[in-house]
């Protein structure tokens, strides 16, 4: 893994059949985490300012959370329980009236998810080994921090040696970005309905965010 | 036509051929069978998701109106069962979103009627409340039949009807506070 252009993670062959469209995007940023400067404050202001209760009711129309939506019950998963990342995002400006600044990384995919609408993000990237890509959990195989086993079949976003992440759902621990991380590996989950173009996009904005 | 028949005459004729199944034999024929059903319940699904969007910005400011579906249990890949199972529960939410916001609907025509009325005639509904809600619109204003000048208009039959400005405005923090402390 390397900075440059996002690289396409792997997928596993019978997701490639099963789920056109499906992929994972992925690129190293040379940085952690911190504290946000000001500027970055500034934007996420800009952005609650931009972002109204009209525009979270419609959020359904726009085709983008609507492929997210329509992928979650294609996976099992309800949007109106466990939300896509872009309607989480508008129900927190909702509530407090604004989106919260937490830190560097954080306010990057606020940012980034909120102005492209695509799912994304990030682990450590030097607790990756090899290529990220997007694959069924095998038998026996668990997500660490996680008592017992994942049931097989679960999806996962995963390195070449383990499970990083459920799809969607917890990070394993140890795996995401942490304080002392310096390397960040952004990644974005494309499903049918989201133009490659707005994906990376995603990728771009968090990461010209995240190197200030 | 004496071109077609010699044009098709010329092609060297190929037996039929069935397309290739993955690994052969019945259970692969099944499994592409099954595959294009998960794909058609999949395009069904993702046509039922969008009319409940539609519906659902439609619906809004009115509240109570249950959308959630449910969840299977994932993620992973679902079965033709499961895939069925979501697109059932999805035409039941539809159906029920759809039936709801019709009955709603009738109520709040009846309930614009009735402000038209108050509107005409308020002294014949006296004290008649009506609200933004009442009527599916959100805000928080209202319409209420009132005497006209307190006891004097009620004594006098003069009524009429108020409408209220709105929302209260958010209390100021700051500076108010900050005198208090």
């Amino acid at each position: 893994m390397s900075e440059g252009a996002p690289e396409a993670g792997y997928l596993a062959p019978e997701l490639r059949e099963e789920f056109a469209g499906l992929a994972l995007r992925y690129l190293v940023v040379e940085r952690g985490s911190g504290r946000s400067p000001r500027e970055v404050k500034d934007r996420l202001r800009e952005l609650s300012n931009r972002f109204a209760g009209a525009q979270a009711i419609n959020m359904r129309h726009q085709p983008i959370p609507w492929a997210y939506r329509v992928f979650f019950r294609h996976i099992g998963l309800d949007p109106d329980e466990q939300l896509i990342p872009v309607e989480a995002l508008a129900l927190e400006r909702m509530k407090h009236g604004g989106f919260k600044s937490r830190n560097l990384l954080d306010d990057a995919l606020t940012i980034a998810i909120m102005e492209s609408r695509v799912a994304l993000r990030a682990f450590d990237a030097d607790k990756a080994t090899g290529r990220l890509g997007i694959r069924p959990s095998a038998a026996g195989e668990g997500l660490e921090g996680r008592p017992g086993e994942l049931p097989a079949g679960t999806l996962v976003i995963a390195d070449e040696a383990r499970p990083l992440a459920l799809l969607f759902g917890a990070t394993a621990d140890g795996r995401g970005v942490h304080p002392k991380t310096r390397r960040t590996v952004l990644c974005a989950v494309a499903v049918a309905g989201v133009p490659d173009i707005a994906v990376e996009e995603a990728i771009w904005l968090a990461a010209d965010v995240l190197q200030g | 036509m004496p071109e077609l028949r010699a044009h098709e005459s010329a092609r060297p004729r190929t037996p039929f051929q069935a397309p290739p199944v993955l690994g052969g034999g019945g259970g692969s024929t099944t499994e592409t069978a099954d595959r294009q059903a998960r794909d058609d319940l999949r395009r069904q699904i993702g046509a039922l998701e969008r009319k409940l969007g539609e519906l659902f910005a439609s619906a809004f400011p009115r509240q109570g109106i249950e959308w959630r579906v449910g969840a299977v249990g994932g993620p992973r890949v679902l079965g033709v069962a499961e895939l069925e199972r979501v697109r059932d529960a999805l035409v039941v939410r539809l159906g029920d979103a759809q039936a709801e916001l019709g009955r709603r609907a009738d109520v709040e025509e009846a309930n614009r009627g009735l402000i038209e009325s108050m509107i005409a005639e308020p002294e014949r509904h006296r004290w008649v409340k009506v609200s933004n809600e009442d009527i599916g619109e959100a805000e928080c204003r209202h319409w209420h039949s009132r005497p006209k000048w307190g006891i004097l208009g009620m004594f006098l039959g003069w009524w009429r009807v108020k409408l209220s400005s709105g929302c209260p405005l958010p209390r100021g923090g700051g500076p108010s506070s900050a005198i208090g402390q």
